[in-house]
């Protein structure tokens, strides 16, 4: 089973949980108040989404608690970072052919 | 001053929007994308040399690239076109070959909008067949990595300045 961060956003559910504790740290059913599914499939998301490490739970007193591990979220963005690059690179040498073009129509309208 | 690339990817959905502005007309822009000849010399990835099997750019055409290294099998790419509405529109399908199983097309539309002072804004669209290929697309430009991109356009560079239009 495919545990990472890709998988643990690839759900709507999971993404409004990641929100709502990123704002406040809550316990398990705390966060399940906010949804109108049930207790048992909030757990099971914040379950995946421990497993992916996007979210840690800590024991404090009685209370289970849920906190956002950001730095996980980060491999999101720079996964898309770098997939711009690729195209950054070929727009660039897109740039520069479009401007040789246009010297040469330039050169062309001059000549007739 | 370089205009900058955006793309967004939004999670859990399987699309992918790819935005740019070019500092020319959009003809000319448009041209560079259906021409073969100016096709190559900027769509290929830095450490690949990028061939075209053919390409019918038309309404109803087709289109085959391959991108081989310097040594060993390269892979291809290759798609049907669905319409082109010069200098404006394109809208095709993308297959790459290299995948295990055939099937997993994406469809592709590239807008050409004018902007004012001779300026374009591409606007590329892509839907892909699932999450899955999408997320598998955008991990595939990343292992490409971007170390050598900035010596393949270094090397353009210098041939140009070299060679006076």
């Amino acid at each position: 089973m495919r545990r990472d961060v890709f998988q643990a956003i690839a759900d709507p559910t999971r993404r409004q949980i990641i929100n709502l504790i990123a704002h406040q740290t809550l316990t398990p059913n705390g966060v399940a108040d906010s949804f109108d599914v049930s207790r048992q499939a909030i757990s099971k998301h914040i379950q995946i989404l421990a497993e992916c490490g996007i979210i840690s739970i800590k024991q404090q007193g009685r209370e289970r608690y849920c906190y956002v591990q950001p730095k996980k979220l980060d491999e999101v963005s720079d996964w898309l970072a770098d997939f711009r690059k690729s195209w950054e690179s070929r727009f660039d040498k897109l740039d520069d052919l479009l401007a040789k073009m246009q010297n040469k129509t330039d050169d062309n309208n001059k000549s007739k | 001053m370089k205009n900058k690339t955006k793309t967004t990817a939004e999670q859990g959905v399987q699309e992918l929007f790819i935005e740019r502005e070019f500092e020319a007309p959009r003809e000319l822009v448009f041209k560079a994308f259906n021409d073969p000849e100016l096709l190559v010399q900027w769509l290929g990835p830095r450490d690949l040399t990028m061939s075209i099997d053919h390409l019918d750019s038309r309404t109803g055409g087709s289109y085959r690239f391959m991108h081989c290294p310097a040594t060993g099998e390269g892979f291809g790419f290759n798609g049907v076109i669905h319409e082109v509405t010069g200098p404006e529109r394109m809208i095709r399908t993308f297959e790459y070959e290299g995948m295990p199983e055939r099937g997993h097309v994406s469809l592709e539309t590239a807008t050409f909008e004018p902007l004012i002072g001779g300026r374009t804004k591409l606007a590329i669209h892509c839907v892909f067949k699932s999450v899955a290929d999408r997320d598998g697309m955008v991990a595939s430009g990343m292992e490409r990595g971007v170390t050598d991109s900035h010596e393949r356009l270094d090397a353009l560079l210098a041939k140009m300045v070299n060679q006076p239009a």
